[in-house]
């Protein structure tokens, strides 16, 4: 069985939850083994939790000399790799960094590549079958690669993390990085803020508000707060400067996919929809009737947010007890 | 300077978006325009070119519009052109049809050489891309295009600082917001969030029409036809299905200020408290 490489999602060596859903899917095609760029010093850490989902091997790349660099070193250290490991497919988390890496790489190895797969599964044979939603969510699409190293980006949420001791062997890789791949430097970095919600491509309910908010996000956040959900937001709602743009749901902001979503005082128009029209249970509070997003919910309620969030909110911490 | 935008002729996402019986997009039987993700693209050209206009030693920007699709993709040109490119390139040919972003990439970057090669005062500065297209919307040409040319990519801009042959962006990404750096020539992609794209003025519509375009053909670029197209495409598609509509929902009114608590049932019902 080949090795299947799978890039380490971490945040300064902090392993996060697609890399456990990438190794689940590894382990259908063939052998996974994690790629992790980082601090070499948390190689055997990042080891420890890796295994635990099936790594067989840990590629330990220390990322010293390119961690200044933008995606072009990453994508050389793949390739490296996966041409030393004769790779059956490389899985790479579903980023904006992810899908970038993701390209270069495809290029370098002359193989075929898939972005965002929201499912893969392994076909006859062992070649991976992709499946991708577009269109706005209104089409699904099945794919394979034909050429070369299959290279696919997984969206988070793709699959239920399946714990399998796998043996974590960790192996240094040291790269060779070209100059050409050190031109784009990171100058300056600002860590995102925590808001203590839950992450939003992580999330499994998610409470959004849009201009019907007119600013005023308290009645979205304390909903998210007493159903334990993360908070998102329409593109007006960001374009009016009333919430950052990396809580934005739609086509330019995030694709979520939760058990459950509640758009308040959002329409629904198509570039929001793209964003979250295969959300499992879809709820919409909206003072008007013939907005567009009642089109989708599953429960929509005609009312003005202002009044029905805050009476939900206290309802749903009474059932709660 | 020469900086050249990519702009992208993508079906209407508003309209019935739909494909081909052979799984390719239909790019022909749905109404078309210049992908709304590009008009940001150009809109960042058109910004640089006016701040340089300001400065008087450095006057001297030159935006092209390069679109790479079939008969009616010029329209996405047209428009770019309307809103104050200088001149177009459209890059079209029955090989390219069921092209994926690998040769997209490909005709782009042999594009840009040729373009950089004709303009005869040093090639192409800049390569300006949106962020994503609006019908495939896989983000990865700027990066596989960047590569292809082995020259720097400072993607997802928010906020476009340049200076001499210098560029800085701000990028918002997934954990954090960066500060990029780079020379030129390299490839710029831009978000949505780096200005609102200006509409072309009818002065701009008129003056449209007498702006040069040219039309390129794979040979004019030196790209076999058999590079390119549906049936080398290095990834297939096997099937499309359409979504089925979702099934209508209940919707109650809160006149009377039950709306909440007809939510919250709705919620404990199915056990999302």
């Amino acid at each position: 069985m080949s090795e299947v490489l799978v890039l380490v999602d971490h945040l300064d060596g902090a392993v996060r939850k697609p890399t456990y859903e990438l190794l689940t899917i590894a382990k259908r095609l063939g052998e996974p083994s994690a790629v992790f760029i980082g601090d070499g010093g948390q190689g055997a850490e990042v080891a420890e939790k890796v295994k635990k989902y099936g790594a067989e091997k840990v590629y330990v790349v220390d990322d010293a000399q390119i961690k200044g660099y933008l995606v072009a070193p990453k994508a050389e250290a793949l390739q490296q790799l996966a041409e030393k490991t004769s790779a059956g497919a490389v899985l790479i988390p579903s980023t904006v960094e992810g899908k970038e890496i993701a390209g270069r790489l495809a290029i370098k190895l002359e193989s075929g590549l898939i972005t965002d797969a929201v499912d893969v599964q392994a076909a006859d044979g062992g070649a991976p079958v992709t499946t991708q939603s577009v269109f706005a969510g209104n089409f699904t699409v099945t794919a394979k690669v034909t050429k070369g190293t299959p290279i696919i980006t997984v969206k988070p949420n793709s699959a239920a993390p399946e714990e399998s001791e796998g043996a974590g062997t960790v192996e240094e890789f040291t790269a060779e990085i070209s100059d050409a791949a050190k031109t784009a430097k990171i100058v300056a970095s600002q860590p995102r803020k925590a808001t203590g919600r839950p992450d939003l491509n992580e999330a499994a309910i998610i409470v959004s508000g849009g201009r019907g908010t007119g600013g005023d996000f308290a009645p979205v956040e304390e909903l998210a707060d007493a159903l334990g959900a993360a908070v998102g937001a329409s593109r007006a709602a960001v374009d009016s400067g009333w919430i950052p743009h990396s809580f934005q749901i739609g086509q330019t902001g995030k694709t979520v996919s939760p058990q459950l979503y509640i758009a308040a005082g959002i329409s629904g128009a198509i570039q929001h929809r793209a964003g979250m029209q295969t959300s499992k249970t879809i709820v919409a509070v909206n003072k008007d009737e013939e907005a567009p997003i009642f089109e989708l919910v599953d429960f929509g309620v005609v009312g003005d947010l202002k009044t029905v969030l805050p009476a939900a909110t206290e309802k749903v911490n009474e059932r709660k007890g | 300077m020469n900086i050249l935008v990519c702009v992208k002729y993508v079906p209407d996402a508003t309209a019935d978006r739909k494909f081909e019986d052979d799984n390719t997009v239909d790019r022909v039987g749905v109404d078309g325009l210049l992908s709304e993700l590009d008009e940001y693209a150009v809109e960042q050209a058109l910004q640089l070119k006016e701040k340089a206009g300001e400065g008087a030693d450095d006057g001297g920007v030159e935006v092209t519009a390069l679109c790479v699709g079939p008969e009616k993709a010029v329209d996405a040109v047209r428009k770019a052109l309307q809103m104050g490119a200088d001149k177009g390139i459209h890059v079209v040919d029955d090989a390219i049809a069921g092209s994926d972003a690998v040769a997209t990439s490909l005709v782009l970057a042999k594009a840009v050489e040729k373009a950089g090669s004709d303009s005869g005062d040093g090639g192409v500065d800049l390569v300006i891309c949106g962020m994503a297209s609006t019908d495939g919307s896989m983000s990865v040409v700027p990066a596989m295009l960047a590569e292809r040319l082995s020259w720097p990519q400072v993607t997802m801009a928010s906020v476009i600082e340049s200076q001499g042959d210098q560029v800085r962006i701000k990028r918002d990404g997934d954990t954090a917001t960066e500060v990029i750096g780079a020379t030129m020539p390299l490839v710029l992609s831009v978000t949505d969030q780096s200005g609102e794209a200006r509409y072309p003025s009818f002065k701009g519509i008129m003056a449209a029409k007498k702006k040069p375009l040219d039309v390129w053909s794979l040979s004019d670029l030196g790209v076999d036809a058999g590079e390119v197209g549906l049936s080398v495409a290095w990834s297939e598609v096997e099937d499309t299905t359409e979504r089925p509509p979702r099934s209508a929902g209940e919707i109650v009114k809160d006149e009377d200020g039950s709306g909440a608590g007809a939510l919250t049932e709705f919620l404990a019902a199915k056990k999302f408290i």
